[in-house]
């Protein structure tokens, strides 16, 4: 009898605990730190016995689209969505996400970079936690650049950047002077060519809405950009992104290569890395008008107000953004490869200072940043390289497949930005701009 | 012979196809032509208001759009083209005697399993990169500059992409239709002196006229909605350069998620597609019922 | 005399049957020895064809990195799935048009493929709205149902090429002595149409497994197929194309080896009725 009924006491408990553990569905990208956190997540379900975890991971775009689709349609199928700091504050104030207000006691939001909490903060209330931050940066091969006679210096300017790539540019040899993206995307060409103009003095509208294509400073910066990019560039740069430049960088085949402060963590790992012990670091380039050529950008995690479980989806936050991730992070996997340019307690550990030789220039180009105030002349809008209104996807990509064209020469800079003009003044009509 | 028995048995067989498939074509198509007269963007909730024929005024006034129905049928013509020119000739190279023909014949019709995000995925980085693919690698060794495929020639290496694809398809049809043959057609014909040419012409061709219409009608649908070799590869360009129809209706519907304009597409493709779709049946239905 | 001139013709017709269609294979071998090179070996700029230390490293890293077995699961369920329910649909259909035809019969069967022809995108709004008003969002049974009506046309009409060969007589013989309709089909129409309905199920098996438009839009991670999996490596990250080439190999090395084993079936069913 006794027996029996410890058996049935056993089967209650078992019972109970399959009932109370919850599954939630965690949509994130197949980036480098994001694959990390995926690894190490059976930390996070030992600590907590009740939640098991479902992952997702895809390809950049494609995961855009799918959980765009999701939260704008409530389809409920994910629980935590990693997304950009374009998405958050447009998907925030519709009211498309829960508020993060239950992260836990010692989480510590003021620890927050305060450039990248007023990013995904609506009305003071915070819709995301950021995973990692980053903006952007040049990163250079110290071995050229003495070979060619040249020194970096900590606020180069662009002609700087034209002089140094065509002195480092060695097609014979496989070299090429300058990695820029080129593949077209708002995400990709339209990043680094967006925060490039910002540098040039040009902006996509004027105060009414009105696109600029057809001024000056966007000339000059479309000719820059294609010129030194058919002269010095690698081969096939129209179809390169992040992901193609780093592999590039990373085999010795580029000499500067300007993107995200991230990669720096990437090209000076021994492992992966044939360059790593030859790699400087600075800030993103300017042509004298106050404004630099870096940007601005953090993927958060957050949770769609059509999950159910949004109390186990938050733990699940608060743990993969904590100081407590990153010294898990440290020990597994060493300092340098700990999410970066989130919290400022990172860089007052002299540990991570020391271990990271980039720390520091991340540090300064993301505070540099002002998503507030991009450009040289006021704006009606937010956003370093976008433009935070939900029709920019759609155009940011349009305008990035012109530039595409006139990167392989199948238009001229001229004809690309009439295009680029005609597209974006048909796209506002549309959308009824001004609002 | 049919009894009205079995004439009304008929009818009740056909039903679940036809009315799955009517259901299956009409309530999404009802909803996409009322979506396509709303001002209805999923990021940006409102009132969706009608506003008549304006989605369609701005899809078809798109210059994108002159450019990405011509790139359809260059894509559609060019793997079409390719695919019966080299099944042809695969299929008589093929009916040859030759020693381990079916080994032959498992590689040939092995590109036809594979995924196309698979394939494109691998033609992409594995051959065509021009820095660190097997062409590139190629052509250095032979003292030429690599060429850059995907921006210089992208809808040619899209339609390469998928003719790889297709080939064996067709090409296999078409050994079976040659293997059918009536050999001793031939054979009067070797004794009346025809040369190779005026065989294949004369009798050889004629022959496959029946293969070459299924392979036609049966790729043309796949074809038309050709989406995921061009979303890995080139994402429609440099500019409009191998941007398709189903390509641009997705970068309405998935990029700017402007269901309204999306929709309108969608209903402007299915039109276009019925219109194919007649002109192939009336070409095409002829040929394959006699 | 004729002999040696054929002999010699078989060689050369053999060295060029050979060579065209290792041509033709080649991508895939070469995906196939990739997946077993180290990175650095992987774009190396003299790539070797076998002289390489071969490795298993990529699958233990796709292993670790993604559920595969899961979406294998799933796309066997998937496809074997939708072509059983779709054949279960489409073979009444077929029947009734290749035995009781009249002068709508080709209409219908036009009409139902060129359902085809219409574009995914354009209706993927609708579709997706009313997948999760069913709560069929990110299910099997969802996908199942997605990819029989995907594949019926091709299906009804595969079957109809068949049923339309058999010859009337035996279904005639076969009522002279007393058969009712059920006995018909499943005694006498079935037995004679098997190998036809086999192809056809064979090559929904096929087209279900490589569909990477919707599969991918309406699943998340319960019902993901090897379409989501490839997906997650669609973009490189630093050095990858061995990583890709396992991932691409463990995507269509199945798929593959049901094709070789079941081409000749196949072959016979793709032609439509076209090839007598």
């Amino acid at each position: 009898m006794l027996k029996k009924l410890s058996i049935l006491a056993s089967v209650c408990m078992t019972l109970s605990t399959v009932v109370s553990a919850e599954t939630i569905t965690i949509a994130t990208v197949n980036n480098g730190d994001m694959i990390t956190m995926k690894e190490l997540s059976s930390d996070f379900e030992s600590k907590n016995p009740g939640i098991n975890l479902k992952w997702v991971t895809l390809e950049e775009n494609i995961l855009r689209q799918r959980v765009t689709t999701d939260v704008a349609t409530s389809g409920g199928q994910y629980d935590v969505m990693t997304i950009g700091t374009y998405e958050v504050p447009i998907w925030g104030k519709q009211g498309w996400l829960k508020e993060l207000d239950n992260l836990g006691e010692d989480y510590d939001v003021e620890d927050l970079l305060p450039a990248i909490r007023s990013g995904l903060s609506v009305d003071d209330k915070l819709f995301a936690a950021p995973f990692y931050g980053e903006s952007s940066m040049v990163m250079y091969r110290t071995d050229l650049m003495e070979k060619a006679g040249l020194s970096m210096p900590k606020k180069p300017t662009w002609e700087f950047i034209r002089k140094a790539a065509k002195a480092m540019t060695d097609k014979q040899g496989g070299v090429y002077g300058l990695c820029l993206r080129g593949k077209a995307g708002w995400g990709e060409n339209i990043a680094l060519i967006t925060a490039m103009s910002n540098s040039f003095g040009a902006r996509w509208f004027d105060e009414n809405w009105k696109p600029q294509f057809n001024t000056k400073a966007w000339h000059d910066t479309l000719q820059y950009y294609v010129d030194v990019m058919q002269e010095f560039g690698p081969p096939g740069s129209s179809a390169n992104g992040f992901n193609e430049n780093l592999a590039l960088f990373q085999t010795g085949k580029c000499g500067i290569w300007i993107d995200a402060t991230v990669a720096g963590a990437f090209v000076t790992n021994e492992t992966d890395s044939e360059v790593a012990d030859k790699v400087g670091f600075a800030l993103a380039p300017d042509m004298g008008l106050g404004k630099r050529g870096n940007w601005l950008w953090a993927w958060t995690l957050a949770i769609p107000s059509s999950s159910k479980k949004s109390d186990a989806a938050m733990k699940f936050i608060s743990w993969a953004t904590s100081k407590d991730y990153s010294a898990l992070v440290a020990d597994k996997k060493g300092w340098a490869k700990v999410p970066p340019g989130t919290r400022a307690s990172l860089y007052n550990n002299p540990q991570y200072m020391s271990e990271a030789p980039f720390a520091q220039i991340t540090l300064d180009s993301i505070q540099s940043a002002d998503p507030k105030n991009p450009t040289v002349d006021p704006v009606p809008y937010v956003g370093v390289q976008f433009v935070a209104i939900p029709e920019f996807q759609g155009i940011g990509t349009a305008v990035g497949q012109q530039f595409t064209a006139a990167l392989t020469g199948q238009m001229t800079v001229k004809q690309a930005l009439a295009s680029a003009q005609r597209l974006v003044e048909r796209a506002m009509r549309k959308a009824r701009y001004p609002k | 012979m049919a009894t009205t028995q079995s004439r009304t048995l008929a009818r009740i067989m056909l039903f679940p196809s036809v009315i799955l498939l009517l259901a299956w074509m009409i309530v999404p198509l009802c909803m996409t032509l009322y979506f396509s007269f709303l001002d209805y963007n999923l990021l940006i909730p409102g009132n969706n208001d009608f506003v008549g024929f304006l989605n369609y005024e701005f899809f078809l006034t798109d210059p994108a759009f002159i450019e990405s129905f011509f790139n359809t049928l260059w894509l559609v013509g060019g793997v079409l083209l390719i695919t019966i020119c080299g099944g042809i000739g695969l299929a008589i190279l093929l009916d040859q005697a030759i020693w381990g023909r079916n080994y032959v014949r498992i590689m040939v019709l092995a590109p036809f399993f594979v995924m196309p995000t698979v394939s494109a995925l691998v033609w992409k980085n594995m051959f065509m990169n021009p820095v660190n693919g097997l062409f590139a690698h190629f052509a250095n060794w032979l003292g030429f500059a690599p060429v850059d495929f995907f921006a210089q020639i992208p809808l040619l290496s899209i339609i390469i992409i998928v003719s790889w694809q297709w080939l064996p398809f067709a090409a296999l049809i078409l050994l079976t239709a040659i293997q059918s043959l009536d050999r001793e057609q031939l054979e009067a014909a070797d004794l009346d002196g025809a040369g190779p040419f005026s065989k294949f012409y004369y009798i050889v061709l004629p022959h496959l006229s029946r293969a070459i219409t299924a392979v036609i009608l049966i790729e043309t649908i796949f074809l038309l909605s050709i989406f995921a070799e061009i979303l890995v590869t080139t994402s429609g360009g440099p500019g409009y350069a191998s941007t398709n129809i189903t390509y641009l209706i997705y970068t309405q519907s998935l990029l700017q998620f402007d269901v309204g304009g999306g929709s309108a597409g969608g209903i402007v493709a299915v039109i276009i597609a019925n219109i194919v779709a007649i002109f192939l049946m009336r070409l095409i239905g002829k040929n394959l019922e006699d | 005399m004729a002999n040696k001139n054929s002999n010699k013709s078989k060689i050369i017709y053999t060295l060029l049957a050979w060579t065209i269609s290792g041509m033709i294979f080649f991508p895939i071998l070469w995906t196939l020895i990739t997946s077993f090179k180290t990175e650095a070996e992987a774009i190396s700029a003299s790539p070797s064809l076998f002289m390489f230390d071969w490795t298993l490293v990529n699958y233990s890293d796709v292993l670790n990195r993604s559920p595969y077995f899961d979406h294998f699961w799933n796309s066997v369920v998937i496809s074997v799935g939708s072509s059983l329910l779709g054949l279960l649909i489409a073979i009444p259909a077929a029947w009734s048009m290749a035995f009781v035809q009249n002068k709508r019969t080709k209409n219908l069967l036009m009409w139902m493929l060129s359902t085809k022809m219409l574009p995914p995108v354009g209706v993927l709004i609708p579709i997706y709205l009313l997948f999760r008003d069913f709560s069929l969002l990110d299910t099997k049974l969802g996908l199942v149902i997605v990819m029989t009506l995907i594949n019926l046309p091709i299906m009804v009409w595969m079957l109809y090429t068949y049923f339309k060969e058999i010859p009337h007589e035996i279904l005639e013989a076969s009522r002279m002595d007393g058969a009712g309709i059920v006995e018909e089909i499943f005694h006498v129409l079935l037995p004679i149409a098997l190998p036809g309905i086999a192809s056809t199920l064979l090559l929904n098996v096929i087209l279900a497994w490589n569909e990477a438009f919707w599969t991918l839009i309406l699943t998340a991670a319960n019902a993901a197929p090897l379409t989501a999996f490839i997906a997650s490596y669609s973009s490189p990250e630093g050095l990858f194309y061995a990583k890709l080439s396992a991932a691409s190999a463990m995507a269509i090395v199945p798929i593959l080896i049901l094709g070789w084993f079941s081409q000749k079936q196949l072959v016979r069913g793709l032609s439509f009725g076209a090839v007598k």
